[in-house]
């Protein structure tokens, strides 16, 4: 399958990016790993008239530590996101999901910046950012700017960055001691979208109560969603077996998942509320660690 | 408008004019004649078109030949030296019955390159998830997991032995 004819542009700096990005307008699409946009090219569901390959600009790709943040830069690969020993030291949700999205070929081009600006609920990074409460850094023709994640998903496929904006980094704020966090998905095989997912960081205080918990959910509801109401009755509370059975069942309710070829509805909230138990037991397990 | 690249493909530099659409698996095989490379799905999944670029094993239906300018792409044709040894991969395969029709054969042993250069010494269960892009029809997998089995001890200097083949 072949794509539309289109104009190929490979800038090295950001400035030269953004300059191309504000003359070609929304006939321009970036190109980063291209594992999103390009097989959506080759069917012809996305046409775009010129292409910025941002491959070639030194400064996107990095993960390292800076005043109580963790920097990701936005062309990180996936397999470099796997390998990293930081986030393996601070979040080991990125270990548990880097290893269920696609397979080794697609992590070595994925980048975790296209992976949130293609804006797809059923991508894995959106509820994992929304656990650890990740900032989204854009950057466009008025300079840089900070974009909380819980502001970033609009719509369908749709997010807070205009078409003049590069998303060049991710910022997470390192969680105290006492933190643990997972990701898992149900899948039907390597290399499929979530029938359901869901996303825990959680801390625990010196009572062993919940002082703080982020709960993220994919492919369960047209945009990425924070269960908000589940982590509302754990916060601040003891993590009992009732609480966070009360938690499973809350987020159950308020996603809003379609029946496809992976199950139907009731199947897919019947997931999400297991999923949200196993991965709060599981975050408290390496919060204890 | 056509880009001129320069790629270097299995340690040979080639600079052509190639149209921006044209994936990197149809400049290898067609417009390279290396037809090693195989194209099964087209859509990410079957990992048949497998090669390594700058030494990380990647679609290529699904990178654009231009991404390619001023990188080094291995294809299998460049694994074993033309009327040499074969490479401790592709003895494998053959020791162990690794291949039935052969379709998947050149994306798994491109892929199997990367995995044993970054973990030489993989698990069974290291080598299962490292192979989980790559799609055999054929084989049921035991035997290509032998298979890099095999090549990984032959190139840690451990002795090896073929196997039966196991049909499952
Ligand atoms: C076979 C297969 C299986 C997959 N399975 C999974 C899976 O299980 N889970 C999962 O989460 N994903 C999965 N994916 C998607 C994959 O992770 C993509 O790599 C990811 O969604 C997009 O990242 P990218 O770097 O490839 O972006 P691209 O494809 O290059 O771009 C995607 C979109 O984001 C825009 N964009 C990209 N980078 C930027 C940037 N820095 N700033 C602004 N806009 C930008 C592009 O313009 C485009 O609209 C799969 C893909 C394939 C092919
Ligand atoms: S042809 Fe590229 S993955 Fe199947
Ligand atoms: S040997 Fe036939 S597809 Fe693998």
């Amino acid at each position: 399958m072949i794509a539309q004819s289109f104009q190929y542009e490979s800038p090295g700096t950001i400035q030269e990016a953004i300059s191309l990005l504000q003359k070609y307008g929304d006939d321009a699409k970036i190109l980063s790993g291209g594992h999103s946009l390009l097989p959506m090219m080759k069917l012809r569901l996305a046409s775009p008239e010129y292409l910025i390959d941002i491959n070639n600009i030194p400064g996107l790709s990095h993960i390292n530590e800076d005043n109580g943040v963790v920097k990701i830069g936005g062309l990180t690969r996936e397999s470099e996101v796997e390998h990293s020993d930081l986030l393996k030291k601070y979040f080991p949700i990125f270990g548990d999901v880097t290893k269920l999205i696609a397979d080794p070929q697609v992590r070595n081009r994925g980048t975790v910046g296209g992976n949130l600006a293609h804006g797809d609920a059923a991508n894995d990074h959106p509820a994992v950012m929304m656990a650890v409460n990740a900032t989204v850094m854009a950057t466009g023709p008025d300079g840089e700017r900070e974009i909380p994640i819980d502001e970033f998903f609009f719509g369908f496929y749709q997010t807070a960055l205009q078409p003049t904006d590069i998303l060049t980094e991710i910022r997470i704020p390192i969680p105290p001691k006492g933190t643990g966090s997972a990701y898992h998905k149900l899948e039907r095989k390597v290399g499929d979208y979530a029938t359901a997912g869901v996303a825990v960081q959680l801390t625990l205080d010196a009572n062993g109560n919940c002082s703080n918990i982020g709960i993220g959910l994919t492919n369960v509801n047209p945009i990425p969603l924070r269960a908000a109401r589940s982590e509302e009755v754990l916060k601040g509370k003891p993590l009992t077996e009732e609480n966070i059975a009360l938690a499973a069942q809350y987020a159950s309710e308020d996603c809003s998942p379609s029946a496809d070829l992976r199950g139907s509805v009731e199947y897919k909230r019947a997931m999400v509320g297991v999923l949200v138990k196993r991965m709060i037991h599981k975050a408290v397990e390496r919060a204890k660690a | 408008m056509n880009k001129q690249i320069t790629v270097t493909v299995n340690g040979t530099q080639h600079t052509l004019e190639v149209e921006p659409r044209l994936l990197l698996v149809h400049l290898i095989r067609e417009v390279l004649n290396l037809t090693g490379t195989h194209i099964g799905c087209d859509t990410t999944s079957c990992g048949a078109c497998t090669i390594l670029m700058d030494g990380k094993s990647i679609k290529s239906c699904t990178v654009l030949a231009v991404q390619a300018n001023g990188k080094a792409i291995s294809t299998v044709e460049g694994l074993a030296p033309e009327g040499g040894p074969l490479h401790p991969l592709q003895e494998g395969f053959k020791e162990n019955h690794g291949l039935h029709c052969g379709f998947c054969t050149p994306g798994m042993l491109m892929r199997a390159t990367e995995l044993l250069a970054d973990n030489p010494n993989p698990t069974e269960e290291e080598i299962r998830w490292g192979i989980s892009g790559n799609l055999c029809r054929c084989t049921g997998y035991n035997n290509i997991v032998k298979a890099i089995e095999y090549a990984s001890a032959k190139m840690r200097g451990v002795p090896t032995a073929s196997t039966e083949p196991e049909f499952v």
